[in-house]
Formats: structure tokens, C-alpha cells, sequence
């Protein structure tokens, strides 16, 4: 098809991704009459959040004392003060609010015996700043994440949401002065591109687990709109803080949700010994998931792993009995016996640190907009722009993200850039025109995989892709390994362009999405890669081995890669919340 | 280890038709999906959907050696040789084992899968106890992947009037549900001769469902629901 005959199609707004973020936020602007089309690469329920497990927090206090600034705290603690406190407190007092209007939109949530939403104990949660563990994490067994997905596409029919499914959005389209006006996409079942013109879009396309080989992350997720982002000049912020989820399946990846050590379970060494008790006294298992990463990495390249190989730890559940596991971890129980033949009513797991989460992302500010730095402003709002969730960085996580706090993200920030749209909307009567040549260079970056003859396949790129990122950005980084990382990456990246499908059929061509996956995963790398070589401290998950301290004279802010010239920039950390004092930077124990 | 896989591409075939393929490095634990990547990455043209690995996002429902299942969670050690896989029955074929889901979907909306609650809401949430809610286990799981309609007879003959196991399965997810308040119009818009009475407990649905879920006895209960209401 020539580039004038594409069909157009104009909506008030546009959202990519059909992940909880972009479905709360569909849901959002359906109830308020704005026309609505949800561009997903897949059916919305196969959308990553339907994997997430342990539940999403709130300070419901429905199991033990709470409120939101300790949950604040733990927030800000959690982030290493890496996150922004003014997002941050406005995440924590939304969140009762999110929980009750996902719970009146269907979500079956386990209960207690008052009837209540069951809450249970997670990682990095304290009562009164740093006391007692606390227990704010709501759940649904440990299938909450599929709970809180189905509810709002269900709810989404109900609003009777325009669904494009199976459509893969190419690039952002946008005018001269820089106004995002919405998106090229083309149908994945028949290869039909198509110009969606919207007043304002929204980008929630979720992470880029499959960054690594070893992953949590389900294989949709390569970071499309942080790199349609990037595409469109924005920068990616705090990228080097990628997120290793301490209970991966050893070997395999599997996530183990962090629910299994808040309902009791406990890690052991090869001498049977409860390793973190070494390492986090008061908090034990129950530290946060970059510390206890650490923990394992440490146990294991001391020589104390199990197995064979000694290259794991083991997670014990035994004790907890058949009954809790049954009604509280029925899914990572299926899963163990399906993966590994072990009932973990029988015996332990064994786990071993995994690519799960994505902190950096594109900045927004706390209504989704998103924000770049212009002349000397560090945030000014691209307009018609809008991100929300994993793809997102407001920043809530910081440098490390609490577990529970990646589904209460996507649905208050989903929720909150719906908001601000619907505002927006009042002021926008009419469409822009478009800038044609935004149209030319996303027709021409789709086309570039027409081309036939020798290449190099897009699966080997991607296999030395995911082992360079593995063995040069883990848990544990140094200057040598990073600058060999941006080497090797950007090696591979030259690569990339020289590479070749060799399928030009446009029904569901798969192998075509697989190459523009592989286009936008590969900036993410190096967006990853970059940051990460130039901060010299260790912070959060970004764990320096040659900087082994955190570094607030010079560290406390974010970075900013774009992909122009691969060129740094850095902007203050917003360290004043909304109405309460900050937390200040401490010494994190737990 | 040997498959044999249905492929068809409308564009380039005039038929659908059986390719062979060989694998060498087959290891202990891998599962069909496994398999099929390695396949993919020497044929980057054979279609298939796929994408969380572990059972749960329900895209990769096909029909391997005869049974609907979902290639993630199939073992191969459980499969005998040549795997023969087809894409799930019944649904027109897009490409190869990439079928068109939107008959099965349609199916789902038509039952209105939405929690419907007609009292104004509370400020906080909707009680309900863990009896109450222990009778939506075995329902909310559901991952759509559409293993057991499409091995259901009376879904092959009646797919425009049978609703499914799956879209009954959440009917009676939403009639078991404490908080809903649409019990009697859920009931009254399956009383039908095709929409649920189709169902013939030929038990299809129980035997492939990857979630271990039993459709046939939430159909059974919509039955006994609607004699109870008609009494």
C-alpha cells in the first residue's frame, strides 16, 4: 500500500498497551464520554499484567495498624531517595482509593474473616517509619495481577471501550512544533497500516524484561513505547536501575512470587542456614528485593549455593503445610510442579535472582504528562503526551522498587494521566494537522524490513543481545564490565541494521514484529547501558562494585538518555512532597 | 525429537498442509513452547502466538497430538513422536496455528462478564466472606485461551447459538459472585434453547482445560439455578 492511500482514523485519545495502566486509564476516559481506541500488540488479557502475583499495596489496615505515610516512607526508603517524594505521596494517599474501585469493578480478592480485602506482609513494609513489619499487600491469592487484568477488561466491555487488538503501533506521529498527535500502527492479522490522529496519546506499553536472557517477563515485553519514545525525542530517565527479582526459578526464570516469603517462607543455603538473617537482621526475608539479590549473588559466588553447581539458593515452604499453600500460593505451586516437578508442599524451590522490572522509563510528573527538559527547565510537558506504568518513570521507584508497588503504579497513574486528559480534552476542540514527514520516516522504519537478500537473522541479534546485557548489566556492575557492555551493545545495535527477515507476506507476520520488538529493545539497551556506566555509586539496584557507597552530593538525581548523540543529562530528584515533611536521606538498613 | 506442524499461509499456499521438522537439543524439562521457538528460529516464517511462558496470558492454545493444550505447560517427555500440532479446531486460521478468536470472544461479551452492582457503593469495599468468596475458585481463573470451547462438539455444530464452555463458565462466574445483583437477568438471558441447554456433558472442556477448571459442572449449576427458579 502507498503511503497516501492509508486510512486515517481520529479518536480523543489514543492509548497504546492494554495492560492494567492503559486499561484503567481506558475505563477512566470511557465513563467520561471521550472517544477512546486501545491499540494492543495482543489481546488485552495476555497483557503482562495478568502474570503479576503477590498483590498491590494500599494502607487499608484491614490485617495490622497502617496508614499512607508509612507507606510513604517505606516508598521513599525502598527507592533508596532516588524517588520523587511528591508522586510518591500522592501514589500512597490514592492507593485505598484504587483498591476500593477495583474491588466494586469485580476483582476477587481473597478475603478475611470479616469480610475484608486480605492483606498480607511483603518486602521493605514497616508500621510507624521503620518499625514492625507491616501487612499492606492486597491480594488475590497469588493470581492478583490476572485478577485486577480480567476486572478491567471486563469493565472496559461494559464502557464498551474501542478495542484495535493485534494492532502494533509503529511510531508516534506528531507536527512540526513538536506536539504528539498520535500514532502509526498497522493491523497484525493483515499487515493494513493505519494513521490513528488523536488529541493526546498515551504510552503504556510496560517493560523491557526481555532485556536479559534469564527473565521473569513475559516475551511481549521489549520496551515498544520507551522506544517509540525515544524515536520521538524524548529522553529515558534512570534507566541503569533495572530491577533482579531475588525468586526467579533457578535456571528458567519463573517468577516466585515475593508473597511466598511474606506468608512465611524462608531462603537457605547449601548448609541449610537462613542466609539473610546475616544480612538483614530485622527484616530477614522481608528486606528489600535489591538487598536480598545481593544476598543470594553473594551467597552463591561464596561458594554456599545449592544444587550440583552450587548456583542457587533454596526458597523452603514446607512448614507453611498443604492448606496455606493451597488457598494462599496456588499458582506458584502449579507452577513448580509443571516446571520442576517439585510440590513445595514437599520440598524447596529452588531460586535465583531474575530480570523482572524496569524502573527507568520515560519521565512523566505525577498526571502522567510527559516532561523534558527545555533550555533550563528540567520538566516542561510535551503536549498530547501522556505515559503511565512500567513504561513510565514518575518516579515512584526510584532506584529500586518495593514489591506491591508496581500494581498500585499502573492503575493510580493510569487513573491519574485519565484524569488530566479529560481536562486537556476541554481545551482541545480539534485535531492538528499532522507534520507529513512524521508519517514518511514511521512508513519508511516499518518498510525497511521489505528489503531481501543477505542479513543477518533477527534471532541471532537478539540472542547476543539478551547474553551481553546479562553478563555486562547484573546484579553486581563494575567499569570494566559496564564499558564492555556499551561496547558489546553498541556492536550489536550497528548490527541491527544491516539485518534481514525475509518475509514480506503481511498476514500475521510474525516475524515482523519480532524485528521492530528487537528495533525498540535495542535502544532500550543502550539507553540501559549508558546510564548505567556513567553513575559511579551504588544506589538502589545499580550496585557498583569499585563504588560501593551511595553518593548523595553528586548521585542524588536522575538520568536522562536520549537517543540523539546517546548524550547523558541529569535533573534534581523532587525531594518536597505535597503537604507533609521530606524523608531525608539515610543510612538504608533493614 | 520429530514434529509435524500444520502450516498454511493464505497468501503464499493454496492449501493448508503438514511440515516436518527435527530437533537436536532437546534437554530435560523443555516444554512444547521451548520447541517451538527453537523451530521458529530456523523457520522464522511459521506463525504461532505466545508470550508469558509459564500458563497464565493463555495465547498459545493449540491442538498438539490430537488434544487442545497450551504449549507453554505441555512437556515434551509426555509427547509421542512425530508431535503433530494443529492450530485449535474449529476457528477460522489466520496462519499456520494462529487462529481468529473473535467468534470465542463474542461469545464472552455476549454473557456480559461484568461484575453488575445496582446499590450505591460503599466508600470502602463490598463485604463478602471467605465462604462466599471460596465459590469463585474454580471460576475466576479463567485465562480465555479457548482450549475448551474449541474442543467441544456441540460448539463445532452451533458456534453462532451455544455459547461455550468458556463464556458459560463466566456466566456462572458472576452468578456465583456475592456482590452481583443481575442473578436473575444472567439466568433469564440463558434461558435458551442453544445458549446453555447445548451442552451435552460430553466433559471435552474438563479433560483439556490447562487450568484444571470444570466448565460442565458451572453449567450444571446454571441449570440447577434456573429449575430452583423456576420452581
Amino acid at each position: 500500500m502507498s503511503i497516501n492511500d492509508i486510512q486515517r482514523r481520529r479518536f480523543d485519545t489514543l492509548i497504546i498497551g492494554a495492560g492494567g495502566g492503559g486499561l484503567r486509564a481506558a475505563l477512566q476516559l470511557a465513563e467520561a464520554d471521550a472517544s477512546v481506541a486501545v491499540v494492543s500488540k495482543v489481546f488485552p488479557t495476555r497483557s503482562h499484567t495478568v502474570a503479576a502475583q503477590g498483590g498491590m499495596n494500599a494502607a487499608l489496615a484491614n490485617v495490622l495498624p497502617d496508614n499512607w505515610h508509612w507507606h510513604m516512607f517505606d516508598t521513599v526508603k525502598g527507592s533508596d531517595y532516588l524517588g520523587d517524594q511528591d508522586a510518591i505521596e500522592y501514589m500512597c494517599r490514592a492507593a485505598p482509593k484504587v483498591v476500593y474501585e477495583l474491588e466494586h469493578s469485580g476483582v476477587p480478592f481473597s478475603r478475611l474473616d470479616n469480610g475484608k480485602i486480605y492483606q498480607r506482609p511483603f518486602g521493605g513494609q514497616s508500621q510507624n517509619f521503620g518499625g514492625d513489619q507491616a501487612a499492606r499487600t492486597c491480594a488475590a491469592a497469588d493470581r492478583t495481577g490476572h485478577a485486577i487484568l480480567h476486572s478491567l477488561y471486563q469493565q472496559n466491555i461494559r464502557a464498551k471501550t474501542h478495542f484495535f487488538d493485534e494492532y502494533f503501533a509503529v511510531d508516534l506521529l506528531k507536527d512540526e512544533q513538536g506536539n504528539v498527535l498520535g500514532a502509526f500502527v498497522f493491523d497484525i492479522h493483515t499487515g493494513e497500516e493505519l494513521i490513528i490522529e488523536a488529541k493526546t496519546t498515551l504510552l503504556a506499553t510496560g517493560g523491557a524484561g526481555q532485556l536479559f536472557r534469564t527473565t521473569t517477563n513475559a516475551l511481549i515485553n521489549t520496551g515498544d513505547g520507551m522506544g517509540m519514545a525515544l524515536r520521538a525525542g524524548v529522553p529515558l530517565q534512570d534507566m541503569e536501575f533495572f530491577q533482579f527479582h531475588p525468586t526467579g526459578i533457578a535456571g528458567r526464570g519463573m517468577l516466585i512470587t515475593e508473597g511466598a516469603r511474606g506468608e512465611g517462607g524462608y531462603l537457605v543455603n547449601c548448609e541449610g542456614e537462613r542466609l539473610m538473617e546475616r544480612y538483614a537482621p530485622k527484616a530477614k526475608d522481608l528486606a528489600s528485593r535489591d538487598v536480598v539479590s545481593r544476598s543470594i549473588y553473594t551467597e552463591v559466588k561464596e561458594g554456599r549455593g545449592c544444587g550440583p553447581n552450587r548456583d542457587h539458593v533454596m526458597l523452603k515452604l514446607d512448614h507453611l503445610g498443604e492448606a496455606v499453600l493451597q488457598k494462599r500460593l496456588p499458582g506458584i505451586r502449579q507452577t513448580c510442579i509443571t516446571f520442576l516437578g517439585i510440590d513445595p508442599a514437599e520440598q524447596p524451590i529452588p531460586v535465583y535472582p531474575t530480570a523482572h522490572y524496569t524502573m527507568g522509563g520515560i519521565p512523566t510528573d505525577r498526571y502522567g504528562q510527559v516532561v523534558i527538559p527545555v533550555k533550563d527547565t528540567p520538566e516542561e510537558p510535551v503536549h498530547g503526551l501522556y505515559a503511565a506504568g512500567e513504561c513510565a518513570c514518575v518516579s515512584v521507584h526510584g532506584a529500586n522498587r518495593l514489591g506491591g508497588n508496581s500494581l498500585l503504579d499502573i492503575l493510580v497513574f493510569g487513573r491519574s494521566a485519565a484524569n488530566h486528559i479529560i481536562e486537556t480534552l476541554k481545551e482541545t476542540r480539534y485535531h492538528r494537522p499532522m507534520d507529513e514527514d512524521s508519517i514518511a520516516q514511521a512508513y519508511e522504519r516499518l518498510h525497511r524490513w521489505d528489503a531481501t537478500g543477505d542479513g543477518e537473522s533477527v534471532e541471532q541479534i537478539r540472542t547476543d543481545l539478551k547474553k551481553a546485557m546479562e553478563e555486562n548489566c547484573g546484579v553486581f556492575r563494575s567499569q570494566d564490565v559496564l564499558d564492555n557492555g556499551v561496547k558489546q551493545v553498541s556492536a550489536i545495535a550497528e548490527r541491527l541494521k544491516h539485518a534481514r527477515i525475509n518475509d514480506n507476506t503481511s498476514m500475521f507476520n510474525t516475524a515482523r514484529v519480532e524485528a521492530l520488538e528487537l528495533e525498540n529493545l535495542m535502544d532500550v539497551a543502550l539507553a540501559t547501558v549508558y546510564s548505567a556506566a556513567a553513575r559511579t555509586e551504588s544506589r538502589g539496584a545499580h550496585s557498583r562494585i569499585d563504588y560501593p557507597d551511595r553518593d548523595d552530593k553528586h548521585w542524588m538525581r536522575h538520568s536522562l538518555y536520549s537517543l540523539e548523540d546517546r548524550k547523558l543529562d541529569y535533573k534534581p530528584v523532587r525531594t518536597k512532597p505535597m503537604s507533609v515533611p521530606s524523608f531525608p536521606p539515610k543510612a538504608r538498613v533493614y | 525429537m520429530r514434529f509435524r506442524i500444520y502450516r498454511y499461509n493464505p497468501e503464499a499456499d493454496k492449501k493448508p498442509y503438514m511440515q516436518d521438522y527435527e530437533l537436536h537439543e532437546i534437554s530435560q524439562g523443555m516444554m512444547l513452547l521451548d520447541a517451538l521457538l527453537l523451530i521458529k528460529e530456523q523457520d522464522p516464517s511459521l506463525g504461532f502466538r505466545r508470550s508469558c511462558r509459564e500458563g497464565v496470558c493463555g495465547s498459545d492454545g493449540m491442538n498438539i497430538n490430537g488434544t487442545n493444550g497450551l504449549a507453554c505447560i505441555t512437556s515434551l517427555s509426555d509427547l509421542k513422536e512425530p508431535v503433530e500440532i494443529r492450530p485449535m479446531p474449529r476457528l477460522p486460521v489466520i496462519r499456520d496455528l494462529i487462529v481468529d478468536m473473535e467468534p470465542f470472544y463474542k461469545q464472552y461479551r455476549d454473557v456480559k462478564p461484568y461484575l453488575t452492582v445496582k446499590d450505591p457503593l460503599p466508600e470502602v469495599e463490598l463485604k463478602q466472606t471467605p465462604e462466599e468468596r471460596d465459590q469463585l475458585d474454580g471460576l475466576y481463573e479463567c485465562i480465555l485461551c479457548g482450549c475448551c470451547s474449541t474442543a467441544c462438539p456441540s460448539f463445532w455444530w452451533n458456534p453462532d447459538k451455544f455459547l461455550g464452555p468458556a463464556a458459560l463458565l463466566q456466566a456462572a462466574r458472576f452468578i456465583g459472585d456475592s456482590r452481583d445483583q443481575a442473578t436473575a437477568e444472567r439466568l433469564e438471558a440463558l434461558d435458551d434453547p442453544f445458549k446453555l441447554f447445548r451442552c451435552h456433558t460430553i466433559m471435552n472442556c474438563v479433560q483439556v482445560c490447562p487450568k484444571g477448571l470444570n466448565p460442565t459442572k458451572a453449567i450444571g449449576d446454571i441449570k440447577k439455578m434456573m429449575v430452583k427458579k423456576s420452581l
